[in-house]
């Protein structure tokens, strides 16, 4: 096991590694492989025009990529473990419907996108899941965190969001509209260096869940047998759950609602590699990195001027990918 | 007698109605104590009170002296080990996978087996008899194979006491015999006390150091299976006609329900 996570993780880095030099060269001015290389290592002119351009903008966007694509996709797993729901993603129990509100408001009274409507989506994210384990809880006592009345709670918010959303973007001006619909579709776009601490705040939370990667295998056996093998399935359940969503509130907050990376990705590794948390948790942090780098690479030069949504490549790229290795698979 | 189990006045209740109610009795360290009754009775119930699952409302278990409460989930793991009666296959792990999953209670933080966490998982499926199966999924075994690896999980845990529920009621007769002449087997070996649910009187006879008979959520008679089979008691318990005479096999007690259409014959 030690040996399959080591290689797994090792691969997985150098694939990510890779993804990250391929996405710092490419721009819209072509594919500048070696000079990007220099340049990251320290030698050649730092003024240059060239370097500016890859230390102030697109290697701070990379990182985002990455630190958005690996928490969507650890997201996704962590929920899909929790709630024994194949169709879980990171937004299931209403964290996009919340972040979403918050984010729109803030747009609508004029905020910058820094940190005014960032600080706006996580208010809103976390008022969601404060009502959510509040909802859980109080509909079935003492089995607080019943797998289904927490679904139910969480579709539900994210319905009555959708339709808070609706009515706050029927009632704006046009010009407002294209930026919501970014924001909605998933943007990396407005990264930029100085909210790269904030991205670190998910390094904890990545570390946790990895220490809570065995006690969700067991989970998936049903709470009882999980158990009746020393797990305190309670206070995991709710540690996991609290963690989980704080660290996609914190993504959401400055991508916007990148959609797809973390209901696929997860999927992905479980066909590939199997059951176990050990091995899918560093998987789908470094995978769903990689994946995320590759679809904003995609969604920056592939249109010939400006750029598209990133949350439209994950979903173009991914679901086709999806059903070929599942086709593979029943062969 | 050296109790590892004292249960003293346990009573149930889920939304007002009575799951259980004062039941008392002691197990033993190294018995075969099966419990038996008819449906809705309580016996898994119990079963989850004895294994810290489920919550008495009132009443203590005493597990090796210590009120069950008193343990973290952890240490009771590593005291006690559940054979449930609904395995859930839903996610393609191994036999292999599952079993080691019983070293659980045992692990550091990090929960990472080391060597000697896995000759114990193969010792348990070479005992368990599927050794061979360790690469297989679980989703592609028969019933008697599956149960048989859940029974090494437990065995993996290296508990004092093994609870199991109805760990037969879904297999044929040679499998239902493979099952209860390991659990024996193992008792023999390493003194670990075996707590059974059962709807099977005979096999509980054969099998059974001492029965205990529920019957909606009350204790009817604890004992030595000759006395609590007896055929009063069971078709008071049971509400159906039966013959209790003595097995051909062995010193003890057979039960045959009787059939309405053998009545007759029975009655002569």
């Amino acid at each position: 096991m030690r040996t399959n996570i080591t290689l797994t993780t090792l691969l997985l880095t150098i694939v990510l590694i890779l993804s990250g030099i391929i996405g710092v060269s490419a721009g819209s001015s072509g594919m500048h492989f070696r000079e990007t290389i220099s340049i990251l290592a320290g030698s050649g002119d730092p003024e240059s025009m060239t370097a500016t351009i890859i230390w102030q903008i697109r290697l701070p966007r990379v990182l985002l990529a990455a630190a958005v694509g690996g928490t969507l996709a650890l997201g996704g797993l962590v929920f899909q473990a929790l709630l024994r729901n194949p169709l879980a993603e990171p937004y299931i129990l209403g964290i996009s419907g919340g972040s979403a509100i918050g984010a729109i408001l803030a747009m609508l009274i004029g905020l910058s996108y820094f940190p005014g409507v960032a600080l706006f989506s996580f208010a809103g994210s976390l008022l969601v899941l404060f009502f959510v384990t509040i909802l859980a809880g109080t509909t079935l006592g003492n089995t607080m965190l019943s797998r289904d009345s927490l679904l139910l709670s969480g579709v539900m918010m994210n319905a009555f969001c959708a339709a808070v959303i609706m009515f706050l973007i029927s009632m704006t001006r046009s010009f407002q509209v294209q930026h919501i619909l970014y924001w909605l579709m998933g943007d990396l776009a407005s990264m930029q260096k100085n909210h790269l601490p904030i991205l670190f705040m998910v390094i904890p939370c990545f570390a946790v869940i990895f220490i809570l990667a065995r006690p969700m295998n067991l989970l998936l056996l049903g709470r009882e047998t999980a158990a009746a093998m020393g797990i305190n399935v309670k206070s995991t359940v709710l540690l996991l759950l609290v963690i989980n969503s704080l660290m996609v509130s914190i993504i959401v907050s400055l991508s916007g609602l990148v959609g797809f990376v973390g209901l696929v990705i997860p999927h992905i590794f479980r066909l590939t590699l199997g059951p176990d948390h050990r091995l899918l948790v560093p998987a789908c942090i470094l995978g769903g990195g990689s994946y995320l780098i590759i679809c904003d690479l995609l969604a920056r030069i592939l249109p010939s001027s400006g750029e598209m949504p990133v949350g439209i490549i994950t979903a173009l790229v991914g679901a086709p990918l999806f059903i070929m290795l599942l086709l593979r698979r029943s062969t | 007698m050296n109790h590892i189990l004292d249960i003293k006045n346990i009573s149930l209740y889920y939304r007002n109605k009575l799951i259980l109610e004062d039941i008392s009795f002691a197990v033993g360290a190294g018995e075969f104590f099966v419990i038996i009754g008819p449906n809705g009775a309580g016996k898994t119930s119990l079963l989850k009170i004895l294994a810290g699952l489920v919550n008495n409302d009132r009443g203590t278990v005493l597990v090796r002296g210590k009120n069950i409460s008193d343990y973290t989930r952890r240490s009771l793991s590593q005291v006690l080990a559940i054979v449930p009666q609904q395995i859930e296959v839903g996610f393609p792990f191994s036999v292999a996978e599952t079993v080691i999953m019983g070293r659980t209670p045992h692990l550091g933080i990090l929960g990472l087996e080391g060597k000697e966490d896995f000759d114990i998982a193969r010792q348990a499926m070479e005992f368990t008899d599927v050794a061979h199966l360790a690469d297989r999924k679980l989703h592609q075994l028969s019933g008697g194979e599956l149960q048989r690896a859940i029974i090494a999980r437990a065995i993996c845990q290296q508990p004092a006491i093994i609870l199991l529920d109805e760990p037969t009621t879904a297999l044929d007769p040679a499998h239902q015999l493979k099952i209860m002449d390991l659990m024996e087997k193992f008792r023999r070996e390493h003194g670990t006390t075996i707590i059974m649910v059962s709807h099977d009187l005979n096999l509980a006879s054969m099998y059974g150091d001492r029965l205990l008979l529920l019957k909606e959520g009350r204790v009817v008679k604890s004992g030595a299976p000759g006395s609590v089979l007896n055929k009063a008691l069971l078709e008071e318990s049971y509400g159906c006609q039966m013959q209790v005479d003595e097995s051909p096999v062995g010193q003890v007690a057979r039960v045959t329900p009787i059939p309405a259409k053998y009545l007759h014959v029975h009655d002569k």
